[in-house]
This record gives structure tokens, C-alpha cells and sequence, in this order.
């Protein structure tokens, strides 16, 4: 049982929409889950005034999406989450698709300094944010202190669910320098392991604390 | 050739085996760089999804698939079930598309149209009385005299237990990507069977085993349930060849893997049980039935440990149950966490009713153990107990102090086999001291590139650092498939002895130099030497510089028909105690402490075996708390497919957990046995003796939620 992280808004209360659809909406149909997806996507595909400005798609759009510090060019459908854009469309495969619902964690990126599941985020929602993906939180060749805390832990079985694991670790600890034990399983408890790593974990992330700590708190 | 005793060196001589190293694809894993199949990309990759039948049990009667096949992107459809298939459960495969990108994929397979006559299905095995044809009950088997035996008991419990379907839940999801080009296809599996895959594709595409081949280096789970092609290995194939040979990854959604793609047996038992005053178990008696899916399946083996050994009397019925549910398959130890769970339930119950600690009870039920395990048996109980501080925190059921949060412990106990699956392996030693392990197995996350590492720079009196490895590819010595805690009993044996043979090899080439016959040799320390005369060595390179200009390569071999006393073991035990506490008005289960005491022979590397047990443990506490498929009688449907209401343990719900590995001279001599399986379990048998010695009631179905606890503290039965 997992306590979850608050529902992140995909975009800032500010922000423009930029589509008129939603995710929900396009995942609900025929996945039985039922009327809330469908009933959103009624409502929304059809309040938007045929010919708004605003509107894209449904076919591919240009999008840009500035991840790890450099902007990329993609075309993707406007339905295409931002897990799915970079899965299928850039090839970073370090966030990884497992409950696709937003409930386990695997596809753990940072978005403007938050952590967000990224398969519920819109890739066109993306634009103009930082995304900083596993790829992106160490130089080539070397560790970040997360990273080389879940090895010295052994917080990794079959490391499926490790790259959601360590951005959610790393997005934590931003937050959470100095955490508890008992911050760290509320902070950690919206990514899930099913080789049962969690002994391993727990004593990575306060590792990890200390490691970045000693580094001047430099956290990636 | 020199010939090198192939026995593990003793133990206070190793410098390699035995020491903690950190699993050698870590940094792959925990940067994100580690590819599995699942993220597999190409520029002309097609991405497939299938179309799955909404029904438990229906025909086909009509399926057009062209409006899918005219939608713009979509580069091939298959038909798995035509019209006249008749579908036996929720989420069965009939048809899957590929197409340039998942997105049109998935609204071209929305596009086939299916119609199908639904026929009356069942879904839930829950209710025997209800399953009508779908359940045949076994004979009755009959041992000793049960009826007087139970009359001569001094005391008999009667209890009835449960244990649910839950599901594999694998975080990647079973799938593949195939190219099929000409007369070959190359693969990329998420797969437990490096090895053999292909051979189980072959039949099914007429392509001959030899132009199949088989890549992965990572993959994200399987526990059991990742074995062969299964249907969309053989649907990958078939759609990258209707499109031209493109490469076509077909993944399962994550709603119809929870459906279709693993799930292990229920288990439901009416208990009798019998003894005398001091705790001796006379006779068991039990009417059982489970169900794994349409198949049947599920057959625990109750009374577990016992009833091979020495359990005097006992009656048992079981009735296999078939549903309309996806079939059962391997979970990590099959069968025995449902024999465990009955049979430890059923022995506390006992224990309770003549009003003695279950301890002491257990150590007489262990009696019945396999005779080698008895002793290692009590041995575990008395360490278990220690650890778990039993003779102060345990209380009589029902009796400990508190009010509304009620605290208890509880014992399970566990067996395994192991042993070693067949294992070839390759060591080739190269003029510039380099040295290539060469495997056709596979690390599932158990940290087999570790420990294969481990024992052919132990062999070769090199640093860890010193040894290269090669896993994952069927072009590689053939391997088997990781099933039954068999990997590492087999692929420590192969690399051993491809490793010594390599080392005579050099041996005889480094023989000369050193004025020593080969059989004087001995690789210690990055040198090699006459033995015993560490003035008389080469370096390592520079004993490999003799070779000249060819390379050693060697092949070694373990064969499973062929035992290899002393190298690798099979027949394990282990005790397991759960501390828990419970909210006997939110009826919340939490578990304070967890110790397991585990048998284990010669380990190899200690932080991964550490590892293997936390994991077992940790997925146990999981499936004992949390886990059940919930079905539909009404619609036929699973309504919890997917991670949100099929509920996982989180961080927060795993308590300290102390590991106690049996590291002794005497167990390490039996060599090499695997850990993956035998901590698995006794889980909900700990936890489930714990809670009712917490509340004074046997809460009888597992998972120990809080409508369960509940419905048993308010004397309901769910």
C-alpha cells in the first residue's frame, strides 16, 4: 500500500492551456475505467470551440521539450505523455512504463524542481518547463551520490523500478536535506518494488542525504 | 593438463567467493543506462497492442479486422482468435496490431470489430458449493488410521483457511520485441530462459531453433512467470513478418498483465487437526481446493514437511477448481507459501487450543521433517526465537497487554529443493592476462553476473576486477532456464570448472618457465607459483604472456543428472517469526519486526544472498497484508488489473527485518545452494499465527486486511 505523493498539477494554475484534452480522457475508453474518463472527455472535446486558437492536434504536433538542460524537437500527438515522449521518441528509457495510472513511480522525472509521474503528464504540457530525466542528474561516466547510494545499498533487485526510485529519492532530498527515517517512507512512498528492495532503499536515500550533504549539499 | 581439484577451497582460504561485493550491473541499473527489452527503440521499430476479449467465457463469432488494417500507420494485424474460437477467460488475446506508433496501434486494435456469443462463465472458486462441473474432486488419501486417532487426541482444533490468487505483477511487463527477417529472427525477451526460448518459438513459426536468436541483458521481473515466447512472442513474430521484417515490440498493458500473464493458485482448506497434551501431532485431516485460472492447478502439499515423512495419520480431499480466469503460473516456491500457510495456521491453532507455545509445538511438528533437516529445524526455531525476543514478548492468544492495538507473534516454517539446472560455461584466458566468462544464462536482479564473477576470479587467484563476463545471448554456452533457486547450483559449477580447466591449460604453459611440472602449480594472488614457494611465481600477466599468440578457451560443464557432492546442494529449511501489532477498531495489520532464520550452504557472496532474503520477505509481507485479485461473478471481470487496487507494499508498510543466514563450516560444505525461493515461503504463515495470537481469533483469510480482521473479530465469515 503506497501513500502517494499529492497529484502534481500537470501545469502551473498561470499557465496557458495549450490543449484542450485529457489524458484520462483518451485512457479511459474501452480500459473500463469508466465514466469519469469518458465523461472528461466529452466535456472537454467538445467545449472547445470548433477552429480555437488553442487546439491541437488530434494529429502530430511539433512540440519542443527542454530536457537535462537542451532542447529537443519532437512531433507527437497531443495525447502522447511526456513518459511516452521520451520512452518512444527520444529514447531515454530510464523512466519506465509499469502502471501507466500514476500509482507506482517508475516513470519518476523532475519537472521545474518537482518530482512528477511523467506518465501522467502531457508531453505538449512539458513545453517551456526543465525536465530533468535519470539520464541527465550526472556527468557521463560517473554516479550521481544517489545512484551510488541505492549500489552501495543494494537498493536494486532487478532495477526496474531504480530510475523512478532515485529521481523520486533525488527530488526528495532537494527538498528534504536532513530527513528522518519516517519522512523518508511518507517522501519515498509513492514508488513501488516488487523484488522488495525496500530494506536497501531506506538505508540509501539517508546515505544518499549524508553523501550530498558532504559534497556542500550539491544535489546533481 | 594440470588437473585441479575441482572442490571449493575451504573457507578461510577464499579471497574472492564469500566477500560483499556490490552487484556487478548496479551502476547500470541505478543510472538508468540499463536497457531492458521493454526499452528497445530503432528508427523503423513498429509498436504493437492487442485487442482482448471483455468476456470470461465466449465464442468468436465474427471478426473484421479492416478497418484497422486501412488505418494510416499501421504496418500489420494478426488474428489470434478467429471466428468459432471459443475464449476461456477476461483478457485473452484476439487479435494484435502494429503500427509506427503505439498511440495509432492502440486505436487500430479499438478498430477491429468483434462480435462474440457470450457463454456463461465462473470466475470465483471462493464457494465449492457453487463451482458445479467446474470442480471434480480428487480420491481421498488416506495414511495411518485418522478416525481413532482423533478419538485418542487429547485435543483437536477444527479451522478452515484461505489464501487468495494474487498476481505476479512483474514491473515490466511480459512482452518482446521480434524481427523476423527471411528464414531468422532475432529476439529480445524479457525472459527467465535466455537459453531455451527459441526452442519453444521454433514449432510455433516453423523457424529452426538454430536461425533464432535470443538477446537480453536486463530483465524487470519475473518471479516465475517469464519463461517461453508465450503468445505475443510468437504475435511479435508474426506481425514483424506481415511487415516486411521491421522489428516489432509487443508488450502486454499493464490491465491485461495483471489478466493474463501470471497469477499463483488459491488455496482454501477445512482443517481438522489432532494431538496429545504435549504438543505431539497425531493426525491432520483436511478438505482442500484451489483453483490456477482454466487450468486448474493448485495442489498445495499439505501437511507440509510432514506428510512425506512421519505425519502418522492423515486424510486429505483436494478439488482442483477450473475458472474462467487466466492460468496460473510458477510463483517462486509453487505451492509450498499455500501448504505453509495451512499447515503452520492449523499447527498454532492446535497449539493454542492445548494451551501451549507454539514453539515448543513446532519443535514436535518438525519432528516429521526430512531426518537430515530435523535438527537444522530446532536449531532455526531456538535461533528464530532468540532473535525475536519470544520469551519475553510472546503471550498465550489473545492475552497481551493493550487495549485497541493488540501485539502477537507468529511462526511460519518453510522447505526448498534447489540444486543446480544445467550450465555450460566458457573461460578463455587471453596472452594480455585478460579473462572472458562466457554464460548463456541470465541475472534476474538475484545478482548471478556477481556471483559467476566471483567464482572464476576465485578460481583463477585474481581480483573480482579480473574477470570479464558475458550473460544473456543463446550464441553463448548453453545455460537453463532460472527456475526452482537452480542458477546459481548450476552456473557456480560451470564457471568453476571451465575456470580450473583454463587455469591447467596455463598451467602447462607456464610450467616451464618456473622449472615446476603443471601439477606444482597454484594461482594465488595475481600469481602463479610453485606451491607453497611464493619465491618460485610469475605475475599473472606475465604467465599469460606465455601463451604466445592464441588464446585458452575451455568449456565446463554442470549436468544436473549428475551430482556434484560438495560443489552445489539442494533441500533447505527455514524458520520465520512476524511481530506484529493490531488495530483491533481499524482492524490495520502492522508488522513491527520480521526475522528469518534461513538454511543455506556455501554463499557466495553474502550481501546479495542478504538480498534475496529481504526481498522474499519483503514481497511475503506484501501478499500477507495486501494482495488479492478481486473477480466479478457478475460481469466475469477482474476488477483490480492494475497497481492501484491490486495493492503492493510500500516503503512504509516493510518493518526491520533481521536475516539470520546459518553461515557455519558444516553447511558450507554442502556447497552451493540457491536462496531465491526457499524465504518466500512461509510469509502469511508467520503473519497470519501472529495476528491471531494478537486478537485471540484465526482471522481465516489471508490477506490480513483490515475487512478480514474485522469480519473475524465480529465472528463474520467473509
Amino acid at each position: 500500500m503506497s501513500f502517494k505523493k499529492t497529484p502534481e498539477p500537470a501545469r502551473p494554475a498561470a499557465a496557458k492551456p495549450k490543449s484542450g484534452f485529457s489524458r484520462r480522457g483518451f485512457i479511459g475508453v474501452g480500459l473500463g475505467s469508466g465514466a469519469l474518463g469518458t465523461g472528461l472527455l466529452e466535456k472537454e472535446g467538445t467545449a472547445a470551440p470548433a477552429g480555437a486558437a488553442n487546439v491541437a492536434g488530434p494529429g502530430p504536433v511539433p512540440i519542443t521539450l527542454n530536457i537535462n538542460g537542451k532542447p529537443m524537437k519532437l512531433n507527437v500527438e497531443p495525447r502522447v505523455t511526456l513518459l511516452d515522449a521520451l520512452r518512444n521518441h527520444l529514447d531515454l528509457t530510464g523512466a519506465k512504463r509499469v502502471c501507466d495510472r500514476g500509482t507506482c513511480g517508475a516513470c519518476t522525472v523532475i519537472l521545474n524542481g518537482r518530482t512528477v509521474y511523467s506518465c501522467t503528464v502531457l508531453a505538449i504540457d512539458a513545453q517551456g518547463k526543465d525536465i530533468q530525466t535519470i539520464e541527465g542528474i550526472a556527468a557521463p561516466g560517473k554516479l550521481h551520490p544517489v545512484s551510488q547510494a541505492f549500489w552501495d545499498n543494494d537498493g536494486q533487485q532487478c532495477g526496474y523500478c531504480t530510475p523512478g526510485f532515485v529521481m523520486a529519492c533525488k527530488g526528495f532530498l532537494d527538498e528534504h536535506p536532513n530527513p528522518t527515517l519516517a519522512e523518508v517512507e511518507h517522501g519515498l512512498g509513492g514508488n513501488l518494488c516488487r523484488c522488495g528492495t525496500y530494506v536497501g532503499v531506506r538505508k540509501a536515500v539517508l546515505e544518499a542525504a549524508k553523501a550530498i550533504k558532504g559534497q556542500g549539499g550539491k544535489n546533481g | 593438463m594440470a588437473n585441479i581439484a575441482e572442490q571449493w577451497p575451504p573457507m578461510e582460504t577464499r579471497k574472492v567467493m564469500g566477500q560483499r561485493i556490490k552487484r556487478a550491473d548496479g551502476p547500470a541499473k541505478s543510472s538508468g543506462h540499463a536497457k531492458y527489452a521493454s526499452d528497445f527503440n530503432s528508427k523503423d521499430l513498429l509498436f504493437a497492442v492487442y485487442n482482448t476479449c471483455p468476456y470470461a467465457h465466449a465464442r468468436v463469432t465474427k471478426i473484421d479486422t479492416s478497418e484497422a488494417e486501412q488505418t494510416k500507420g499501421v504496418a500489420a494485424v494478426h488474428v489470434v482468435a478467429q471466428a468459432g474460437a471459443e475464449i476461456q477467460w477476461e483478457g485473452a488475446e484476439i487479435a494484435a496490431v502494429a503500427a509506427s506508433s503505439e498511440e495509432i496501434a492502440r486505436d487500430a486494435a479499438r478498430k477491429i470489430k468483434v462480435e462474440y456469443e457470450v457463454l456463461p462463465h465462473l470466475v470465483r472458486e471462493d464457494d465449492l458449493s457453487k463451482a458445479g462441473s467446474h470442480a471434480v474432486a480428487g480420491g481421498e488419501e488416506v495414511v495411518g488410521d485418522p478416525d481413532k486417532a482423533f478419538q485418542d487426541a487429547d485435543g483437536v482444533h477444527e479451522g478452515f483457511y484461505s489464501i487468495p490468487v494474487i498476481t505476479h505483477c512483474c514491473l515490466e511487463t511480459h512482452g518482446s520485441v521480434v524481427q523476423w527477417q527471411g528464414d531468422s529472427i532475432m529476439a529480445w525477451p524479457s525472459t527467465q530462459d535466455v537459453t531455451t526460448w527459441n526452442n519453444q518459438l521454433s514449432p510455433n513459426v516453423k523457424v529452426a531453433a538454430a536461425n533464432i536468436k535470443v538477446k537480453m541483458d536486463y530483465i524487470g521481473g519475473g518471479f516465475g512467470s517469464k519463461f517461453g515466447p508465450d503468445s505475443w512472442g510468437e504475435a511479435a513474430a508474426r506481425l514483424s513478418q506481415k511487415a516486411g521484417g521491421r522489428p516489432v515490440k509487443l508488450f502486454l498493458e499493464r490491465s491485461t498483465e495483471q489478466k493474463i500473464a501470471g497469477n499463483r493458485p488459491s488455496a482454501f482448506a477445512k482443517v481438522k487437526i489432532g494431538g496429545k497434551k504435549d504438543g505431539t501431532i497425531t493426525v491432520f485431516q483436511a478438505t482442500s481446493w484451489a483453483t490456477g485460472g482454466f487450468t486448474g492447478g493448485g495442489s498445495p502439499p499439505i501437511p507440509y514437511i510432514s506428510k512425506q515423512n512421519g505425519m502418522p495419520n492423515y486424510r486429505l480431499v483436494h478439488t482442483p477448481v477450473h475458472i474462467n480466469a487466466g492460468s496460473s503460473r510458477a510463483w517462486r516456491a509453487p505451492n509450498n507459501q499455500q501448504a505453509s500457510y495451512i499447515t503452520c495456521s492449523a499447527i498454532e491453532d492446535f497449539a493454542a487450543k492445548i494451551d501451549m507455545d507454539p514453539v515448543e509445538v513446532f519443535r514436535k511438528a518438525l519432528e516429521y521433517a526430512p531426518k537430515v533437516r530435523v535438527e537444522t529445524y530446532k536449531l532455526q526455531l531456538d535461533k528464530a526465537a532468540e532473535l525475536a525476543n519470544w520469551k519475553q514478548r510472546w503471550h498465550p492468544r489473545g492475552k497481551g497487554a493493550g487495549t485497541t492495538v493488540k501485539h502477537g507473534l507468529g511462526i511460519g516454517v518453510a522447505q526448498w529443493g534447489g540444486g543446480g539446472h544445467n550450465s555450460q560455461c566458457r573461460t578463455t584466458i587471453n596472452p594480455d592476462g585478460s579473462v572472458l566468462v562466457e554464460i548463456g544464462t541470465q541475472d534476474l536482479g538475484t545478482g548471478t553476473r556477481t556471483i559467476i564473477a566471483q567464482v572464476a576470479a576465485e578460481s583463477l587467484g585474481l581480483p573480482y576486477s579480473g574477470v570479464k563476463l558475458a550473460i544473456g545471448s543463446n550464441d553463448l554456452p548453453r545455460d537453463a532456464a532460472s527456475g526452482g533457486s537452480t542458477t546459481v547450483g548450476g552456473v557456480s559449477v560451470s564457471t568453476r570448472r571451465a575456470t580450473l580447466a583454463a587455469l591447467g591449460k596455463l598451467f602447462d604453459v607456464a610450467a616451464p618457465a618456473l622449472g615446476a611440472e603443471p601439477d606444482q602449480l597454484e594461482a594465488v594472488d595475481g600469481h602463479i607459483r610453485v606451491k607453497g614457494n611464493p619465491n618460485k611465481s610469475l605475475t599473472w600477466v606475465s604467465a599469460c604472456k606465455k601463451i604466445g599468440t592464441g588464446k585458452i578457451s575451455e568449456m565446463g560443464e554442470f549436468n544436473s543428472r549428475q551430482r556434484a557432492p560438495g560443489m552445489n546442494d539442494q533441500g533447505v529449511a527455514g524458520v520465520q517469526i512476524a511481530d506484529v501489532s493490531v488495530d483491533t477498531e481499524t482492524g490495520i495489520v502492522k508488522i513491527n519486526k520480521y526475522v528469518a532464520v534461513q538454511d543455506c550452504g556455501l554463499i557466495i557472496n553474502p550481501r546479495l544472498a542478504e538480498s534475496q532474503i529481504y526481498g522474499a520477505i519483503i514481497m511475503g509481507i506484501s501478499t500477507a497484508l495486501f494482495e488479492q485479485r478481486v473477480m466479478d461473478e457478475q460481469t466475469g471481470r477482474m476488477l483490480n488489473p492494475d497497481m492501484e487496487f491490486y495493492k503492493l507494499a510500500g516503503l512504509g508498510d516493510i518493518p526491520e527485518i533481521v536475516v539470520h543466514l546459518d553461515i557455519r563450516e558444516e553447511n558450507d560444505k554442502r556447497g552451493v545452494i540457491g536462496l531465491g525461493e526457499p524465504p518466500a515461503v512461509p510469509i502469511c504463515a508467520a503473519v497470519g499465527n501472529a495476528v491471531a495470537n494478537a486478537i485471540g481469533v484465526r482471522v481465516p483469510n489471508m490477506p490480513m486486511s483490515p475487512d478480514h480482521v474485522l469480519d473475524a473479530l465480529a465472528g463474520r465469515r467473509a
